[in-house]
């Protein structure tokens, strides 16, 4: 399994304490291609955040690759998220002053990858999702389409087994949708890179192999 | 991390993003820096040309004036006027013995002075040969005047610059020539350009110094002179010697030794105290006022990386999201105060440096008003660590942000 989730809770502690998760269990096998279906407020957002280790929860475990993801410090943390897992977000998250091939070279520059060689690694990617032209471009010179794939190519650039996607068609239209979805496919199917995708659409959540529901902090079927 | 030309691309990308805001940030740490080294430089300067003034001049020396006296003693009245004479010399001496010289001077005023069909006006100023040490002479021509000379009433004298090129307009070595002063023939035998704005009885221009002998003669004052000059052996304060030497010449020339106003005592010390507190107490306002403009600026910088990394939230998420350590976002913003600091500080260098340089080519007097060269290295170094202080509270604030925030902030 690459990923192991055992009865994990997570609570917000604020004025009102909320508790988000309440004992999630999930296995995730290595080359799957899931989907994670939720209405705002489900804990959806919450859970991928542990999974991406962006947060940490109180309770239960996580392993990725037998690994158990508790506790860890900051440089830990970011360690594992350089090496093992990629992020693609709605608002793509994209450094507006970047271009788009520095964009992609930033996670290989924070791994310490010297200049020549993370920028041909940076292009190279650029080639395979058909921006090689746009290179050179700023985001903001962009469409919705291409500034995801720019995000999809900095989140396979570190060559990650698992990549973790925020609705990432949900500011896209649907043709542009279609493409990306298209595209996150023939990742997974290639590297055999294990695809989470968060989402409530449901177009996206039929081209998914598997879907996890998730209702009030638990998850409802599979 | 790599620290590779990225990483300077990184600090240069941010700082230039919004130009006009690190150009304002900036413009205060430039301003404090150009001020204090400037203002540095100004008072070195303006210190030097006014120790120009003093050159050559003893900085321990009183000189005494007998003037009339203002109260009663021991059965004499008030308003009496009195001499210093030849034999009160070695009484002095004696009676003081931290003085090193003790030296006599008579003057003569409104001289009329000739040679062939040139002519000037001077005054006349009779000295010892010891004389040089309280005012020390700056010969273009010639020699000073020496024991013999004194001893031997030597119809001798020594001219001073506007004299010498009133009375001799070809120029020329005059030592050997002979002048006129009033009635009698004096032989020149060197020319004193100095040019000494402290001058004791008179311009040094307009003088003729004779052997005070000759001037005793001359002029028929018998015994008397003028005025006693003294200095102080070395390491001996003038200031501290005041009370004595009043006493010591009050109890002489029977007057009240709580009489200030018979004996008049100008003490160079205090002038030279005067000044240097008046640099002392500038410097105090230069680097008061210096340190506070760069603080100033510092602050201006500090609060505007805070701004800076309040806006960058996101951005600064995504690093973390995609594998940044918070050392190496610390290290950023760092980097970013302490390249906006060094660059604004180091304009703030070279246009002092360049403006305190074209200060000196126009101040004619050959004015010192450029800051050393360690001087401004220290300054540079100051200002890294300025840099670095004041991105501390920013780079602290953009370390504490989380990968997650950058997806809230959406």
């Amino acid at each position: 399994m690459l990923i192991t989730l055992k009865n994990v809770h997570k609570t917000y502690f604020g004025a009102q304490p909320l508790h988000v998760l309440k004992g999630i269990d999930l296995e995730i096998d290595k080359g799957e291609f899931v989907s994670i279906m939720g209405a705002s407020g489900s804990g959806k957002s919450t859970l991928l955040n542990i999974l991406g280790i962006l947060d940490n929860y109180d309770e239960g475990d996580y392993y990725i690759n037998g690994t158990l993801i508790k506790n860890l410090t900051e440089r830990q943390a970011a360690e594992y998220r350089n090496r093992m897992i990629g992020f693609i977000f709605q608002s793509f998250n994209l450094i507006s002053f970047k271009t788009a091939v520095e964009n992609v070279e930033l996670p290989l520059f924070y791994q310490g990858v010297g200049r020549r060689r993370r920028h041909e690694l940076a292009l190279q990617y650029l080639e395979r999702l058909g921006l090689k032209d746009w290179a050179e471009h700023y985001p903001n010179e962009m469409s919705g389409g291409q500034k995801q794939r720019v995000a999809i190519a900095r989140a396979l650039i570190t060559h990650p087994q698992l990549i973790l996607a925020d609705e990432p068609t949900g500011a896209l239209d649907s043709k542009t949708s279609e493409e990306v979805m298209d595209l996150l496919r023939e990742v997974n199917r290639t590297e055999g890179v294990t695809m989470i995708i968060v989402t409530h659409d449901p177009k996206v959540n039929a081209r998914t192999d598997r879907s996890i529901h998730i209702s009030d902090g638990l998850i409802l079927t599979e | 991390m790599k620290f590779d030309i990225d990483s300077f691309r990184e600090i240069g990308d941010s700082l230039l993003r919004n130009k006009r805001r690190t150009l304002l940030t900036g413009f205060g740490v430039f301003w404090g820096l150009f001020m204090l080294l400037f203002m540095m430089g100004g008072g070195r300067g303006i210190k030097a040309l006014l120790e120009k003034n003093f050159e050559g001049f003893a900085t321990n020396t009183v000189v005494m004036i007998s003037t009339n006296t203002s109260k009663p003693y021991k059965g004499l009245p008030e308003g009496r006027y009195w001499n210093f004479n030849y034999d009160d010399l070695d009484y002095i001496k004696m009676m003081v013995p931290e003085l090193d010289v003790v030296t006599p001077q008579i003057s003569n005023w409104g001289v009329s002075l000739s040679r062939d069909q040139y002519s000037s006006s001077g005054h006349v100023k009779g000295i010892e040969a010891d004389y040089c040490k309280i005012e020390e002479p700056k010969m273009k021509y010639g020699r000073f005047l020496n024991d013999v000379d004194v001893r031997q009433e030597r119809k001798v004298c020594i001219i001073g610059k506007r004299i010498y090129t009133s009375l001799f307009p070809e120029g020329g070595d005059p030592c050997g020539e002979f002048i006129q002063i009033g009635s009698v023939w004096l032989q020149v035998i060197g020319v004193d350009y100095n040019s000494s704005s402290i001058n004791i009885n008179g311009n040094s221009d307009q003088q003729v110094t004779v052997p005070i002998t000759l001037a005793s003669k001359l002029y028929q004052r018998g015994k008397n002179v003028d005025i006693i000059c003294v200095s102080g052996k070395p390491g001996v304060k003038m200031t501290s010697l005041e009370h004595r030497i009043r006493s010591v010449v009050a109890h002489r020339k029977q007057f009240d030794p709580t009489d200030d106003e018979a004996l008049m005592l100008l003490n160079t010390e205090q002038i030279f105290q005067i000044v240097d507190n008046l640099f002392r107490g500038l410097n105090f306002l230069i680097w008061l006022v210096g340190l506070g403009t760069l603080l100033a600026g510092a602050i201006g910088v500090s609060n505007i990386m805070l701004v800076t990394v309040k806006e960058r939230t996101v951005e600064i998420g995504i690093r973390r999201a995609i594998g940044a350590l918070p050392g190496e976002i610390l290290t950023q913003i760092l980097s970013e105060s302490i390249a906006l600091t060094l660059a604004a500080g180091s304009a703030g260098i070279v246009f002092s440096v360049l403006l305190l340089s074209l200060l000196e080519k126009v101040s004619s007097e050959g004015g010192q008003f450029l800051i050393s060269f360690w001087t401004a290295v220290i300054a540079a170094l100051l200002l890294a660590a300025l840099g670095a202080v004041a991105g501390l509270a920013p780079a602290m604030r953009a370390m504490k942000i989380k990968p997650v925030d950058a997806m809230r902030d959406e």
